[in-house]
């Protein structure tokens, strides 16, 4: 597969501070990348980086194999992305308008603008929801809706900062469940950062794994998880493997 | 009591009569508040907005002058301004000392950091987080300080209210920049403290509730802009 987003010398250290130091990072066109590691490792950090939103040093960006000039095309750059995070973070408008937001920036109004949000509400299964206000949704509403505000600008690259981690397991699953089916059917790429290991088989083809700014292992989750690269890695992911030992049956554990 | 009845019953009188040097000092009242509140929008929600965004040396000490001088005595300014605007001023080739422009000027000087200060505040009890979401959603930098405005509209109109009420209330610095001269500097604060002064209480109240008649008139409809806005 092709490289959609290569990014090559990225360091961000806001006030001398070093938050990220990657030497290179790619991300494959269509794939889905999972980004794991503890808090502080610089998860969202490299998302944010990575994404034109913060004023991070880079010693080449890279897209579909071009070399990008920055700051002159990151506008440009910044709407071929979208992102949803934790927090909802709707405007205080109605559902509608908050879908609509993307593509008003980018100048599409009318008939097709109303096309595009109304098919969208109705693939999350929120069409009912259009004419409410956002301050009265219920937290899995909220994030239905902030996915629904990403994926109608169908973008190249979907960057996942934690999205579902304050919802219930129940709604979690089912919004994994849609996620995937709707980044296949649209062959969107994307960034997933997670602190639960149980959504890494459902959405991502890959997992990168974070510690202190840098990126210490990236493979499939089946490399990743059986043959960790370091001793911080492997005790990363030795959660995970306690967590499936301990749902065996018990005379298994013996 | 009856002192204030008899007020009263003077506004009631000066409007019935429609007298013309009274409607002459509202509006001159309107144009100097209206225009001064203006230019600090102009002024200070870009600057309020910018405050409440940026992290650089020096930012503390800007908010915090931004801070105090949202309090200033109306007197102090208009002391202040005059002394620029005097014949021996360094602004004194703008040659409008004792116009409506100075006391345009001095009730900027009243009105700007309210206006500043509390879009600051409002913009900053955003979620920090809004700022790189609808950069992610692909805002411009423009965009961004619309929708950000937008979002933070019900603080940003009561930071208009508060720089119309501090223009329209003040009376120290339009005194000693306009010298309430009759037709061409004389608002109703001035006028007010000048029928005082003259032992004329009733035209005094009668000004007084004009004024607080004219200034409920047009918070009003702010307060309904922004109470629409909190429906949405």
């Amino acid at each position: 597969m092709t490289a959609l987003l290569e990014v090559l010398g990225l360091r961000y250290q806001p006030g001398g501070h070093r938050i990220l130091d990657v030497p290179a990072f790619a991300v494959a066109e269509g794939e889905v990348l999972a980004i794991i590691g503890p808090n502080g490792a610089g998860k969202s950090s490299l998302m944010q980086a990575v994404g034109l939103l913060q004023p991070a040093e880079f010693g080449e960006y890279r897209w579909e194999g071009r070399s990008v000039k920055l700051p002159a095309e990151s506008l440009a750059l910044r709407r071929q992305m979208a992102m949803v995070m934790q927090d909802s973070l709707l405007l205080s408008e109605t559902v509608y308008h908050n879908v609509a937001l993307g593509l008003s920036l980018r100048g599409i109004a009318g008939a097709g603008l109303k096309t595009q949000v109304l098919d969208m509400l109705d693939r999350l299964g929120i069409a009912h929801l259009a004419r409410r206000p956002a301050r009265r949704l219920s937290g899995g509403e909220a994030q239905r809706v902030s996915l629904a505000r990403a994926l109608v600008l169908k973008p190249r690259l979907l960057f996942l900062d934690e999205p579902f981690a304050a919802l219930d397991v129940l709604a979690r699953s089912q919004m994994l469940r849609d996620l995937r089916g709707l980044l296949t059917a649209d062959r969107i790429t994307a960034l997933f950062v997670t602190h639960d290991f149980s959504e890494i088989p459902v959405v991502a083809d890959r997992v990168a794994v974070m510690f202190g700014g840098e990126i210490r292992q990236v493979g499939t989750p089946f490399a990743v998880f059986n043959r960790p690269a370091d001793p911080a890695v492997r005790e990363l992911v030795q959660v995970a493997h306690d967590l499936v030992r301990t749902l065996q049956p018990e005379s298994a554990n013996r | 009591m009856e002192t204030i009845w008899q007020g009263l019953a003077k506004a009631y009188e000066l409007l019935k009569a429609g007298d013309p040097e009274l409607y002459q000092i509202v509006w001159l009242t309107l144009r100097v508040s209206g225009t001064a509140t203006l230019l600090s929008i102009l002024a200070g929600v870009p600057l309020g907005v910018w405050l409440a965004l940026s992290r650089f040396r020096g930012r503390g000490l800007i908010v915090g002058l931004v801070n105090t001088t949202m309090g200033l005595p109306p007197v102090v300014v208009g002391l202040w301004v005059a002394i620029f605007l005097w014949r021996s001023g360094p602004l004194s080739f703008l040659g409008i000392m004792y116009t409506p422009s100075a006391m345009v000027v001095a009730q900027c000087v009243i009105a700007g950091p309210l206006v500043t200060g509390f879009t600051m505040a409002g913009i900053s009890q955003l979620n920090p987080k809004l700022r790189l979401q609808l950069l992610a959603l692909g805002a411009s930098r423009w965009q961004l300080f619309w929708l950000l405005v937008r979002e933070a509209r019900l603080s940003i109109l009561a930071a208009i209210m508060a720089g119309f009420g501090g223009a329209i209330s003040e009376v120290g610095a339009s005194m000693m920049v306009g010298g309430n001269i009759l037709g061409q500097t004389r608002v109703l604060t001035t006028a007010t403290v000048m029928e005082v002064s003259k032992g004329r209480f009733d035209v005094g109240i009668a000004l007084s509730l004009i004024l607080l008649l004219l200034s409920y008139g047009i918070t009003y409809g702010l307060t309904l802009l922004q109470q629409r806005g909190h429906q949405a």
